[in-house]
């Protein structure tokens, strides 16, 4: 493999990051820094384009091209900056809200045609920005200053929309899990067609410990399983729980007890062309199943914009035309002298 | 200098109906011919029926036509028709010769089947692409859609079969805007003694009717001749193919790739349609899910570094007004093509106005002025594309192309130019001795567009968006100082265009005393009306206005020159306020109308000797 020769440094711009001290958003950046050096993506090879939002601020802070968009658009943006200019990387930056409210028309179609691009959604399941309004992935009940009651609806589940929009790639991780963001970030780089990564992210000003359940140090290991394709689905603080099937469904159990060894322990394959599975797994919430984090899917598929380069090529070689004007005089003409 | 236009609102229309001499193509045809006579057109008809008594059904020597002329002046049944009703395959290859072009032709879609398709000798499955036909084809499925339209009578299916040639004549009747009334009445005699089938054709007739206003079904029914007498090679044109090759021909000029985002939207969508064809020019032509999704995905498309459009109508403009908003703050070259139609919200879409005037001016938030065209004549939709993608990327500004349903479906014969006859575009890359310390808002002195650093060039990575910036370093910026010059700098940039066209330029007897004015579709008509004007010894003075915003250096200068100024608009008068609030001390006079059509020149002799005789 060719030597690297980018450090994270040569991803960080000379703009002073102003999120929030403590806001998750700052371990992200690092590691997209980190994660971009370790594939060798040239910066100047690299689009980063957000929508509105704490975290579309993203951009600035990255030495690559950059758009910060109009809020929910940044989908359709990257979209038609990817398919204009193919050679170049793409990372889309969006929240819950701005992804998933304002952008959801754009977010399920870019995810339906496969787009190569990387879209990165930060969930706090709050509208930081906006200071603290509920969001569509807030849970049912929520109370913030736009639900003083409590919300009267249902959350969308990120992963639950990626797959009913077909998607081929789908990774989580938590703000804290650095290891773990660093590896689906790459992973997502590397993937051709559309991928999204969900990471779960804490707003310290106005939803803090939001994900404390899962992210609890002393509980943490018992409440998420990190996948990792070809490997046993395996948790627990001691390494001796792990995830068969029971029926169509999931089930947690006890290595060793109850009659279950280690062969009945599920192996995950993230490349199954089936998300069935898959989708399983990402609806696990860290009650009665673990929260899962890591590669839950990555499959290959057609994309959109090589698709298009492809019919362009053809088209191309078919008709022969050289310019306009070679095309309308091969079309019916007639000559005035 | 603008060629010579002339209108020809098609005052004679020539349909042919034909099917299978069963079709009942006859009763269409006489229906139609009587109910226009009865709106005041004069008639010519021609029935061509088959020479064999009973000839087989569905063969080519089966095929009855009818072929009526209507209209102004009508003498003749006419050598070719405007319309072609096809009921079968077989009619479709007997009649499409007899085609105009820029015709249209409606087949029964239903009866070209694998047997349809053996009894009119057809070799292959695609009937249309086996004859060559380039006309705008109709593909109405009028078997299946007269059927259902009488599925809950009791009737036998032959004798609802016998309804098909009803549902086609509904058809033309929404083509042509002949209400149905007469036709029913027409009906009604006809079938006096037998109630049942007047009911079940009177059903049919209004679902053809319906089919037509549902499917936005359309036929130009104005010819916008551009007359040009120079040698070369000819073809004919619409103002939305115009509009779309003007395009390619700036990308070409620009030497950057072209990239339409768009929805489909009438009467726009055949912008689209020929773009997403033009990818054996390279051409990137993408449907996106949302009127909003087509601007911005060609806001990513012009910072990703292309010629970058949108095509859409009215309401699609106001969903694209955020968008168009980004694209004046982030200063990235961008054409947003609007083929007004009438409003406000669904309004009429398939008529023409000039009512979007004011949204494109001026509807969006904050201050964000851009450059507004707007072409004469279908040929000059060519030009004008081209104009607003020279002026979009030498200038780093959305320009919004204001085209009509009137010049974007009327067609016209049209000089296809030569490679050299229109200028390379300057696109301003980042000059070479300026790429150390470039930030993304530093300007060029003289126009004050900023740069286009094209993504994927080493060392020129920035970031620009919505947030305000700083004038100097490009950073984010509050700074209240820094954001009035930011606005200043970006009206001057627009102000600055018009260095960069034509002058503005008054025709006809200039030395009147009298102006009128008008401005894109409305140049034909006008251009008329004030020849006969002049003819009749009224003398006035014309100019059309193409270039909308910035306007000409010199339109105050013409404006003083005239007594009597009088401007003449699709609408209840958007560019007369807009001139109005440009020169506060003129006194400006109004001819509108916003029926939905285009103005008769009768209309505007009328309205300028009125004012003229101080009435």
């Amino acid at each position: 493999m060719e030597e690297n020769k980018f450090t994270p440094a040569n991803y960080k711009s000379d703009q002073a990051v102003r999120w929030c001290p403590g806001c998750g958003d700052h371990a992200i950046l690092n590691t997209l820094h980190k994660a971009m050096a370790s594939v060798g993506v040239p910066p100047h090879k690299m689009a980063v384009i957000s929508g509105i939002g704490c975290s579309s601020r993203l951009p600035y802070y990255m030495n690559t091209y950059g758009m910060h968009t109009i809020h929910g658009r940044a989908a359709a943006i990257a979209t038609g900056f990817k398919v204009a200019n193919p050679e170049m990387t793409v990372w889309q930056i969006s929240g819950d809200g701005d992804g998933l409210a304002i952008g959801g028309n754009h977010f399920i179609h870019a995810v339906r045609r496969n787009i190569d691009i990387n879209i990165l959604l930060f969930n706090n399941k709050i509208y930081g920005l906006t200071k603290g309004q509920y969001s569509p992935t807030s849970d049912r009940g929520f109370v913030s200053k736009s639900s003083p009651y409590g919300t009267t609806e249902d959350p969308f589940i990120p992963a639950e929309l990626v797959f009913g929009a077909r998607g081929n790639f789908f990774a989580r991780s938590i703000d804290v899990e650095l290891q773990v963001n660093q590896e689906v970030l790459a992973a997502a780089q590397q993937h051709k067609g559309t991928s999204v990564v969900e990471i779960l992210t804490n707003c310290v000003i106005w939803n803090n410990g939001i994900h404390n359940f899962i992210t609890d140090r002393e509980t943490r290991a018992d409440r998420t399983i990190h996948l990792v394709h070809g490997e046993k689905m395996i948790f627990g603080k001691d390494k001796n729980k792990g995830l068969v099937q029971d029926g169509f469904l999931l089930k947690a159990v006890e290595i060793g007890k109850d009659g279950y060894t280690i062969d009945d322990v599920l192996v995950h394959d993230a490349h199954c062309k089936s998300n069935f599975l898959h989708q399983q797994l990402a609806m696990m919430d860290g009650h009665e199943l673990p929260l899962a984090i890591g590669i839950i899917r990555d499959v290959e598929g057609l994309t959109y914009n090589d698709e298009i380069d492809k019919q362009v090529a053809e088209v191309r070689a078919k008709k022969g035309f050289t310019c306009l004007r070679d095309m309308i005089m091969a079309g019916e003409t007639w000559e005035v002298k | 200098m603008l060629e010579k236009t002339s209108v020809k609102p098609i005052d004679k229309v020539v349909v042919r109906f034909s099917g299978d001499s069963g079709d009942g193509m006859q009763l269409a045809g006489n229906i139609f011919t009587n109910v226009s006579a009865g709106l005041g057109n004069s008639v010519s008809t021609f029935p061509d029926y088959p020479a064999d008594m009973r000839p087989p059904q569905g063969s080519l020597s089966g095929v009855s036509a009818f072929q009526a002329s209507v209209g102004k002046g009508v003498h003749t049944p006419g050598d070719q028709c405007d319309v072609l009703v096809a009921m079968n395959p077989a009619a479709l290859k007997r009649g499409y010769k007899f085609l105009k072009p820029g015709g249209v032709i409606i087949v029964d879609i239903d009866s070209f089947n694998e047997s349809g398709l053996k009894k009119a000798q057809f070799e292959t499955e695609d009937a249309i692409k086996e004859l060559g036909i380039t006309a705008q084809v109709i593909e109405a499925p009028i078997t299946s859609m007269t059927k259902n339209a009488l599925a809950d009578t009791d009737m036998d299916v032959k004798s609802v079969l016998k309804c098909r040639n009803i549902f086609a004549l509904g058809l033309v009747c929404w083509l042509f805007d002949r209400p149905l009334e007469n036709a029913l009445k027409l009906l009604k005699n006809k079938f006096a003694k037998k109630p049942a089938i007047y009911e079940a054709n009177a059903k049919v007739i209004q679902a053809g009717y319906d089919y037509g206003h549902n499917i936005h079904a359309t036929v130009t029914t104005f010819r916008v001749e551009t007359e040009d007498i120079r040698p070369g090679v000819y073809t004919d044109i619409n103002g939305n193919t115009a509009t779309a090759w003007g395009l390619i021909m700036a990308a070409e000029k620009a030497g950057r790739p072209l990239f339409l985002g768009s929805y489909p939207i009438t009467p726009a969508t055949d912008i689209l349609h020929e773009l997403a064809k033009r990818k054996d020019l390279g051409v990137k032509a993408c449907q996106m899910e949302d009127e909003i999704a087509g601007v911005c995905s060609a806001i990513g498309a012009a910072f990703a570094g292309n010629l970058a459009a949108t095509s859409t109508s009215g309401p699609g403009l106001a969903l694209k007004s955020e968008g168009i908003g980004l694209a004046v703050i982030a200063e990235v070259p961008l054409v947003v093509i609007d083929v007004m139609r009438g409003g406000p919200s669904t309004g009429l879409p398939t008529k023409t106005e000039q009512t979007d005037l004011m949204q494109a001016l001026y509807g969006r938030n904050g201050e964000s002025p851009l450059a507004v065209v707007a072409p004469t004549s279908p040929t000059d939709c060519f030009t004008m594309a081209f104009e607003a993608s020279r002026i979009a990327i030498e200038h780093m500004t959305p320009v919004i192309l204001l085209t009509d349903a009137f010049i974007g479906n009327g067609a016209s014969a049209w000089r296809i130019p030569e490679a050299d006859e229109y200028p390379a575009i300057r696109t301003p890359y980042v000059p070479a001795d300026k790429v150390d310390g470039w930030k993304p808002y530093h300007r060029d002195p003289e126009t004050l567009s900023r740069y286009w650093a094209i993504p994927g060039t080493e060392n020129l990575q920035h970031r620009i968006g919505g947030l305000e910036k700083d004038s100097d370093t490009g950073a984010i910026s509050t700074d209240p100082i820094n954001h009035e010059k930011m606005v200043e700098l970006r009206r001057e940039k627009i102000a600055r265009i018009a260095n960069d066209i034509p002058e503005q330029e008054v025709i006809c007897d200039v030395n009147a005393d009298t102006l009128l004015i008008g401005w894109g579709g409305t140049y034909g008509h006008l251009h008329e009306a004030a020849e006969d004007l002049n003819k009749a010894g009224k003398r006035v003075a014309f100019t059309q206005f193409r270039y909308i915003n910035p306007l000409p250096k010199n339109t105050a200068e013409i404006l003083n020159r005239y007594k009597t100024i009088i401007v003449a608009e699709l609408n209840t008068g958007m560019f007369a306020d807009y001139l109005q609030s440009k020169f506060p001390n003129l006194d400006i006079r109004r001819i509108n109308k916003i029926q939905g059509q285009p103005f008769l020149s009768k209309e505007i002799v009328d309205g300028v000797t009125k004012i003229m005789e101080g009435k």
